[in-house]
């Protein structure tokens, strides 16, 4: 064989192969061959099979496009589908937005006066705790015209026909409203709806219009998204305001209770809503699963029992109801005759996680409470797999769900005027003015209630999740001082020193003097220097003119309540407020540390004088004490740093009954800021080193040397404690100190030298 | 086939010529040998090509049974247009038009129906032509952890209709189609994308194809049309999409940025009047003449015209507003630009709303507010700017980037559904997880805890009985101590007998480890049966009894942090570029000893189960840094500082002159400086915090009669 031949015959077979190998797909059958031949240029990158096709949008876009531009446009705009007239209500369709522009306040119809229908009908227990809690709130007004949103009068919370608290005549007695206007922006709070036998929960028995309705137990194709409320089902007893709190007082990990998945309840055996409960003894077993019922309920239920009653009469009897749910890490709240239960509260409050057991309820809120993070679904046609799910569950994932029970418990449910408050600010963030709140607000403490959203729109300048986020409060402080007495001012008096001292601290950013006393104010001149850093001093008792820029005249009608040093001024730009009364006598060490200590604790109040409250039982009230006692549950603002989010709500959200109380007392005060701090953080303020004196003993006419002063304080508490309806100071046993606090080493080495010399 | 005739004849050749010299032979050998192994592959080649396109070359591992989507090999079905339809069910909710025991398995699976071309039998018409973005849903349904190529097992059904573009299509043949698939079942469990629905004059919020019962995952939805916990909102897509490189907010010369082509006159008569007033905060741009779609033309002459979508990052705020139809693509093309959208849709259903918080990222007015719009945007502070355009970031790279992200976002929306157990909380879904700094404390009820509890002391010990019992009887007396709990680290020697120990008033257990691990001490034992655990070296003997009480009662006001007693310091050094741990008595600290510290029985658990990295068998291995590492995993989870008690420094007593002491050692202290470069490192930040305080009780040092003082015996060093 010639090499020639050869070298010909290798090439050729190899050109061959290679001709097979990459271009065989031309070999194929002709359907196959642009397959392979995408994948072949997939592979040198070239086009992907989905780039050969059509755009889904196509040409129409232009052609709507030149539709809008052309003459036609004007019979578009008219046309049926821009100008919705759909049979549900929408806030956009049902809601009257001009009359929330300012503010959103809340007007209640007078009672009924006697008139054909008969006599005005009682209004029930309930009810009545709604209207009040509306009453005493910021959010009420007497005058119709300023009023967004109208409640009535007539108590629609139980429409079923066979109750006793069931109301007549509803559609005549609405007819009859002056401002009814077909339910606009009206409120209807209902319970109960439907009867036996569908208790169908559309069937108020009166018809609501355009009313918002703030109802019990909807399904979801009952509630007009986003225009009505789902709100819980509660019982008659249900508190009005505070309540009780939650039941979980210790936040064991594991949990270590007796039972996995309790419930204990009745049975309907017929009818509606009877199938799940009925099937509930095939989760029974007695030792980790509990689940008891009973055909008890009624008066004939006799007649209607199956066989198994009896045998279920006998478990039932075996458990305790309050046992079961204090013993139980998760609660299973199915369906009764209507979507919603009692349980579903008692279960939330107890910390006994809720497994839902009712296809199609819309939970409590479920707009803006993310309730995956307190409660978990089941699905009634998959009743079986319930043990399972549960068992499935782990261990930190019960931890956190069931914290998160108590959280939202105590922040939304706890008592008639929460829920009432939520359902508000609900709709409240539907006006176009009113900035809306993150979920992430919603879902962790303090919750919306005590997050108002006018003050900031971002996270970052509220005290409470910066932490989560990594953030930390914005540096320096604005310090504030108070005067009140305004004491004969000698170039040596307190205030002045007070200035000075400040003034040297390295995180102050701007002096704030306000000007409460009679006396005039002393010239710009006589105030000692201050350096780069700004005073202002605003005069709160409108006779005298302010020295720096700003606002001046705060003064409401009579005399200006001492409230005012918590005004939200707009020279307060710093997140840290150190308040200070005019005779306070620190020394810049002291400032800054406890400005340190405050920064690691932003949402407390942290600061030098502390108090204590206790409880009395020979006066059966609170005691109110400054003796040196070995905890503390109040740190006075007359030396203290907090955070400028507080004077806001201090301003804008607390109940006018204790401002006025604080008014008419021209005291109390800083009792009342401790009350708003602890009732928002439920945790204690902070005490900062040894120091218990804080006021220059020599000032004269202090109104805290009067014996009266004492007295008056301790019955302030009382009434701060009535109008919370619980008492939200907590108690502390620590203080904090500087590092090297009075250790035996050189006083060279130490931080805050200063402090050292202070004894209390 | 020539080439084997070819062969042949050359083998016959070869033949004839074998007695040639042995060089031409072996080299004739090896031209044989080579030709055999072409003729084999040519031979395995021809057999694949002539194979069937299922288990091809390409396919040969694939399930003989998935599908492929192949474009060109689509078959065709005929439909029958008369038959029965059904329109679409408007009460349906997830509860009864999902068959939820097709959906018993432990994942959500999905079946794709293969490609079909449907045909109408009279008119020959097709239902509907396969567009680019749809192809692109089903390969990333095929792709997806949800594909199963079983009908059998399969939750949820995709047919391969393309029902995208409502305009490109017969509505009624459609449905036709729909209503021929093999599993369609009156729609149930069925899943439809839809981005564009309705057609003039109506422009219907929801396709107007007869879909029964099934499942839409619609672009376009009103809060009417939406069946809220039933459909699903997705984006419209749009394909003009461009990459864009993050734009600081400071670049961003507008306020508002209005590109929209289609908003309806009377709103774009309303911007205008606005661009009069706020021609510099305002960018109003409107279609060029050349109808370009990828253009932008100013309305006023001034400007040169701009390339969309990129034109967008010029302004902070871009304006989607109301047109003929509620969803436009300009959303995704906005979101694309980290422009934040300014939704001017009165009841939009917006993408993803049940998961998605888009009140950190977007801004809704009114449509009858507009006129405000600018108003309602000056308001907004420039750190809210800043924060919501990270937020339009994130979403945009975490949930709208593609179409396959759009695609598995809306099945793991419906997958939560069904699975809820499984489904991401709020939170999840929405916080940015790139912010290393961004923490979520698992301890967060906000209540002090129970004083009544007590706490269980655990005692980490090898042999050291004699110091072990006088522990124990010191321990005994803490009012607060509920039980104690001995780990007995030795293998070799077994602990003394019960009998032996020290009779003292509350519960004693101890437990004999497997292993000699320093990781015993932090592990969570059933025995603990408290929330707080005291760990506690067994030579610890000099904290008195008020001290660790007085502990106690600070680890109850601060629950989730560590509270301890002598503490130690991390320091950057600028030489070295290293951390450096320091002893010394400073001012800071950052770190208590876990020799003996207090803290919750879930950081056990964390510290056993959830410690990142290698770090805890780096300890055990090294028998050093335990305590440098509790201290990390709980700043890092908590942004909390540790909390130091009592001026206490040192375990040491002054009697105890122990030279061996373990923490004396140079070597030691420098081993516990690179376990904190070591464990920063795996922590990719410094979560640590120092501090400038300590607690003490309230009338520590106080000039006050002992006997009055809760807390006499605390002070010392």
């Amino acid at each position: 064989m010639q090499a020639k031949k050869r070298y010909i015959l290798v090439f050729v077979s190899c050109a061959f192969l290679a001709y097979a190998y990459f271009g065989g797909y031309r070999l194929k059958v002709s359907p196959l061959r642009p397959r392979r031949a995408q994948h072949e240029s997939a592979k040198d990158g070239g086009v992907q099979p989905h780039e050969q096709l059509p755009s889904f949008l196509g040409s129409p876009d232009l052609q709507e496009l030149k539709l809008l531009q052309s003459n036609q446009s004007k019979s578009l705009e008219s046309s049926k589908h821009l100008l919705p007239r759909k049979p549900d209500c929408r806030m956009e369709t049902c809601f009257d937005f001009t009359r929330c522009y300012d503010r959103f306040l809340v007007y209640i119809y007078p009672p009924e006066p006697l008139n054909s229908l008969g006599a005005a009908p009682p209004t029930s227990a309930n009810y009545q705790k709604i209207l009040t809690a509306i009453q005493e709130s910021r959010y009420y007004t007497s005058d119709p015209t300023a009023a967004c949103l109208f409640v009535l009068g007539i108590d629609t919370l139980d429409r079923d026909s066979l109750s006793e608290d069931y109301v007549r005549n509803v559609p005549s007695r609405l007819a009859r409203l002056p401002y009814w206007n077909n339910g606009r922006n009206h409120i209807i709070f209902n319970l109960y709806s439907g009867t036996w036998p569908d208790y169908a929960e559309n069937s108020l028995g009166f018809d609501a219009g355009e009313a918002i309705l703030a109802k019990a137990s909807m399904g979801v194709l009952q509630l007009r998204h986003g225009f009505d409320v789902s709100i819980p089902l509660f019982h008659k007893q249900f508190p009005l305001r505070a309540g009780a709190t939650g039941s979980v007082q210790s936040n064991n990990f594991p949990a270590n209770k007796k039972y996995l998945l309790a419930f204990k309840g009745k049975r309907y055996v017929h009818g509606i809503g009877s199938e799940t409960r009925n099937s509930l003894f095939h989760l029974h077993n007695g030792r980790d699963m509990v689940l008891v019922t009973t055909c008890r309920h009624g008066k004939s239920w006799r007649e209607l029992q199956d066989n198994r009653c009896d045998e279920d009469n006998r478990e039932y009897d075996r458990y305790d109801y309050e046992t079961l749910l204090q013993n139980s890490t998760f609660c299973l709240v199915p369906r009764g005759r209507r979507l919603g239960s009692f349980r579903f509260l008692e279960a939330l409050q107890a910390g006994c996680i809720p497994v839902l057991l009712s296809n199609a309820w819309v939970l409590p809120f479920e707009s803006k409470i993310d309730w995956k993070q307190a409660a978990i679904w089941a699905d009634e046609r998959l009743l079986l797999q319930v043990p399972d799910i549960v068992r499935s569950i782990p261990a930190e994932r019960i931890f956190a769900l069931r914290q998160q029970t108590q959280v939202l418990w105590e922040r939304y449910f706890g008592s008639i005027e929460k829920i009432v408050f939520t359902t508000f600010e609900i709709i409240r963030e539907r006006l176009p003015d009113y900035p809306v709140r993150s979920s992430l607000v919603w879902n962790s403490s303090p919750g919306a209630l005590l997050t108002l959203p006018t003050f900031a729109d971002s996270s970052r300048y509220m005290p409470f999740l910066l932490n989560s986020m990594g953030a930390e409060p914005r540096h320096n402080y604005t310090a504030v001082i108070y005067v009140q007495i305004g004491a004969a001012l000698g170039p040596n008096a307190a205030l002045y020193k007070l200035v000075r001292t400040i003034t040297k601290s390295q995180f102050v950013e701007r002096i704030l003097v306000l000007w409460a006393a009679d006396r005039p104010l002393p010239l710009k001149k006589r105030w000692p220097p201050t350096s780069h850093i700004p005073l202002h001093v605003i005069s709160l008792g409108g006779s005298t003119r302010s020295q720096g820029a700003g606002p001046t005249s705060q003064t409401t009608e009579g005399r200006p309540s001492i409230s005012q040093r918590f005004l939200p001024y707009e020279e307060i730009q710093t997140d840290a407020v150190l308040s200070l009364d005019e005779d306070a006598i620190l020394n810049t060490d002291e400032l800054d540390f406890a400005y340190t200590v405050w920064r690691d604790f932003p949402e407390r109040i942290v600061g030098y004088p502390a108090r204590a409250h206790f409880w009395d039982d020979s006066k059966n009230a609170w005691g109110y004490t400054s003796k040196w006692t070995n905890y503390y549950s109040i740190v006075l603002t007359g030396a203290a740093f907090y955070h400028r989010y507080y004077n806001y709500l201090y301003t804008n959200w607390l109940s006018l009954l204790l401002l006025k109380t604080v008014q008419q007392s021209s005291n109390c005060e800083d009792i009342l800021m401790n009350l708003l701090v602890s009732h928002v953080t439920r945790k204690p303020p902070i005490k900062v080193t040894q120091r218990k004196g804080y006021k220059d003993r020599e000032t004269g006419r202090s109104p805290w040397n009067d014996p009266d002063h004492f007295i008056q304080r301790q019955s302030c508490l009382n009434t701060f404690a009535a109008v919370f309806g619980y008492m939200p100071l907590i108690r502390s046993n620590l203080r904090m100190d500087p590092m090297l606090y009075r250790d035996p080493v050189s006083n060279l080495r130490k931080k805050y030298r200063q402090i050292e010399l202070v004894g209390s | 086939m020539t080439k084997i005739k070819n062969l042949l004849s050359f083998v016959t050749q070869s033949r004839a010529i074998s007695h040639t010299n042995p060089r031409e032979q072996i080299l004739n050998c090896l031209t044989y040998g080579l030709l055999v192994i072409v003729a084999l592959c040519a031979g395995f080649l021809l057999w694949d090509l002539s194979s069937s396109p299922r288990d091809g070359f390409f396919h040969g591992k694939r399930d003989s049974q998935t599908l492929i989507l192949d474009l060109e090999h689509i078959q065709e079905v005929a439909v029958n247009a008369e038959a029965e339809q059904r329109a679409r069910n408007v009460n349906c909710t997830f509860w009864d038009c999902l068959n939820i025991y097709k959906c018993e398995h432990d994942r959500l699976k999905v079946y794709i129906y293969p490609l079909q071309e449907f045909v109408d039998e009279q008119s020959y018409k097709t239902a509907t032509t396969l567009s680019s973005e749809y192809f692109q849903i089903l390969e990333a349904v095929l792709k997806s952890r949800y594909y199963t190529s079983n009908p059998n097992e399969a939750c949820l059904f995709l047919p391969s209709l393309d029902l995208l573009n409502q305009n490109v299509f017969d509505k009624h043949l459609a449905g036709a189609a729909l209503a021929s698939l093999d599993f369609w079942d009156r729609g149930a469990n069925h899943i439809i994308f839809n981005m564009l629905p309705g057609g003039a004059p109506s422009y219907n919020p929801v396709l107007d194809v007869n879909t029964d019962n099934a499942i839409i995952f619609g672009g376009g939805f009103d809060s009417w049309s939406y069946r809220p916990g039933f459909d699903v909102a997705i984006p419209v897509w749009s394909p003009r999409l461009v990459r864009q490189h993050a734009h600081a907010t400071a670049q961003r010369k507008f306020l508002l940025v209005v590109a929209q082509l289609n908003i309806l006159p009377r709103f774009l008569r309303t911007l205008r009047e606005i661009s009069l007033a706020n021609s510099e905060q305002l960018l109003l741009l409107g279609a060029c003449e050349s109808l370009d779609l990828k253009m932008r033309c100013p309305l006023s002459q001034h400007h040169k015209s701009l390339e969309y979508p990129r034109l967008l990052s010029r302004g902070k705020f871009c304006l989607l507003g109301r047109s003929l139809r509620m969803g436009q693509p300009d959303l995704v093309e906005i979101m694309s630009q980290h422009c934040i959208p300014v939704i001017a849709v009165d009841n939009y259903v917006l993408p993803f709303e049940d998961v998605i918080d888009w009140s950190l990222a977007s801004v809704r007015i009114r449509e009858n507010e507009l006129h405000s719009v600018m108003q309602k945007l000056k308001a907004i502070s420039s750190v809210k700017i800043v924060e919501m355009q990270k937020q339009v970031q994130w979403l945009f790279s975490k949930y709208f980037k593609d179409l396959k992200t759009v695609t598995l976002t809306a099945l793991e929306v419906l997958e939560s559904r069904i699975f809820p157990l499984r489904a991401r909380s709020s939170r999840q879904w929405n916080t940015i997880d790139t912010n290393a700094r961004s923490t979520f404390n698992p301890l967060f009820l906000p209540s002090l805890a129970p004083k009544s509890q007590g706490f269980t002391a655990v005692i980490l010990t090898y042999d050291r009985v004699e110091s072990l019992f006088l522990l124990i009887q010191k321990l005994a007396v803490v009012p607060s101590l509920q039980s104690i709990l001995v780990i007995w680290n030795n293998q070799k020697k077994s602990p003394p007998h019960l009998s032996t120990f020290p009779s003292i008033s509350k519960p004693l257990k101890i437990r004999q480890t497997k292993e000699n691990k320093l990781s015993n001490r932090f592990y969570p034992y059933p025995e603990i049966e408290t929330e707080a655990i005291l760990t506690i070296d067994d030579d610890i003997i000099m904290l008195t009894t008020d001290e660790l009480d007085f502990g106690y009662e600070v680890w109850r006001e601060f629950p989730d942090h560590i509270v301890g007693f002598p503490s130690r310091i991390h320091v950057w050094e600028n030489v070295t570029m290293r951390w450096h741990y320091e002893s010394e008595w400073t001012n800071q600290i950052s770190m208590v000893l876990t020799g003996a510290a207090f803290h919750h029985k879930y950081w056990s658990h964390m510290y056993t189960h959830a410690m990142p990295g290698d770090i805890k068998d780096w300890v055990d291995e090294h028998m050093n840094c335990e305590d440098i590492a509790m201290n990390f995993l709980v700043a890092n989870i908590t942004n909390n500082p540790p909390i130091k008690v009592t001026p206490r420094k040192k375990f040491k007593c002054p009697e105890c002159t122990n030279t061996e002491m373990l923490s004396a050692d140079l070597n030691h202290m420098r081993e516990r400086s690179a376990c904190i470069d070591r464990f920063s490192k795996i922590y990719g930040r410094m979560p640590l915090r120092t501090v400038e305080f300590r607690a003490d009780p309230v009338l520590f040092r106080d000039n006050f009669p002992d006997k009055l003082k809760r807390y006499n015996d605390i002070g010392s060093l």
